[in-house]
């Protein structure tokens, strides 16, 4: 039998409020997932700055444009794909927030946060023609006694299984 | 209700910004943008801001922050930050931004150093 994904979709507006609700519905599903605390807020954080990413530098905030959320449940990861709407862009011309010239920048400092909370992180062209970002975190293991995967999590907030 | 709420206190030429809830996208940005500005422009230039009930800082905040401190210091002053939570500590930390700002976690000695 084939190991069981779950998946789910969802286009948001180019608007603020799209950010707050993407963290919300990735973090229901990393508690569902069994993720403890640290990894959901580690989870939120990095999709709230991809969103932020595609509202802002993808669809320059512009309305008519969507952004295209991804969630995929393995049965070893969890997988987000955040795709907008936008000309793309290439993560070699990312500026490192953390060299001394750029310390002092208001911007910037997304894309490195995503990589520093996610165990995998990359950046591809989109099938629309935007930028997708994918990442990706490993599922707590199975027994233990910090995470909530142990059959005590609500499945409330889980993806439906894809058809 | 707003992210995010200011309030000012000020002892010997010093204000101390208690802020609390999250500095994000959004109105808890803007607001720490206007609450410096608004400081800035009322010739208030020694600034700590109490970030002691501040759970959640995203890259927008982050920026805010370092525009704050970049503007204070334009005008000669300086910005300086109190009572991080462990996971604002975090954040700053692996951004660098722990060697930008100066920390306390006490008041009376963030005051001092004013001195």
């Amino acid at each position: 039998m084939a190991p069981e994904t779950k998946h789910l979709e969802v286009t948001l507006d180019t608007h603020v409020e799209s950010v707050n609700l993407a963290e919300e519905m990735c973090v229901r599903v990393a508690e569902a997932a069994g993720f403890n605390e640290d990894e959901c807020y580690r989870i939120g954080m990095s999709v709230r700055e991809g969103v932020i990413n595609a509202f802002h530098y993808g669809n320059q905030e512009k309305p008519e444009k969507k952004i295209h959320l991804e969630i995929e449940l393995t049965e070893e990861r969890m997988i987000i794909h955040v795709l907008d709407e936008g000309r793309g862009f290439r993560l070699t011309d990312v500026p490192d927030p953390l060299a001394q010239e750029n310390l002092l920048s208001t911007s910037g400092r997304g894309i490195f946060l995503m990589k520093a909370f996610m165990d995998e992180f990359d950046v591809h062209p989109g099938k629309t023609g935007g930028a997708e970002l994918v990442m990706a975190k490993r599922l707590p293991p199975l027994g233990n006694p910090t995470n909530n995967r142990n059959g005590s999590a609500s499945n409330s907030g889980a993806p439906h299984q894809e058809a | 209700m707003p992210s995010l709420f200011a309030t000012t206190r000020e002892y010997s030429g010093i204000t101390l910004v208690d802020l609390s809830g999250r500095i994000s996208l959004g109105d808890g940005s803007a607001l720490l943008r206007k609450t410096v500005r608004d400081l800035l422009d009322e010739g208030r230039t020694k600034i700590i801001l109490n970030l002691g009930d501040v759970n959640y800082i995203d890259s927008s905040g982050i920026g805010e922050l370092v525009s704050g401190f970049t503007a204070v210091r334009n005008r000669g002053g300086e910005l300086k930050l109190l009572n991080l939570t462990k996971k604002v500590h975090d954040l700053l930390q692996i951004t660098k931004l722990f060697t930008v700002f100066d920390v306390f976690n006490d008041e009376s000695t963030a005051m001092r150093s004013f001195d």
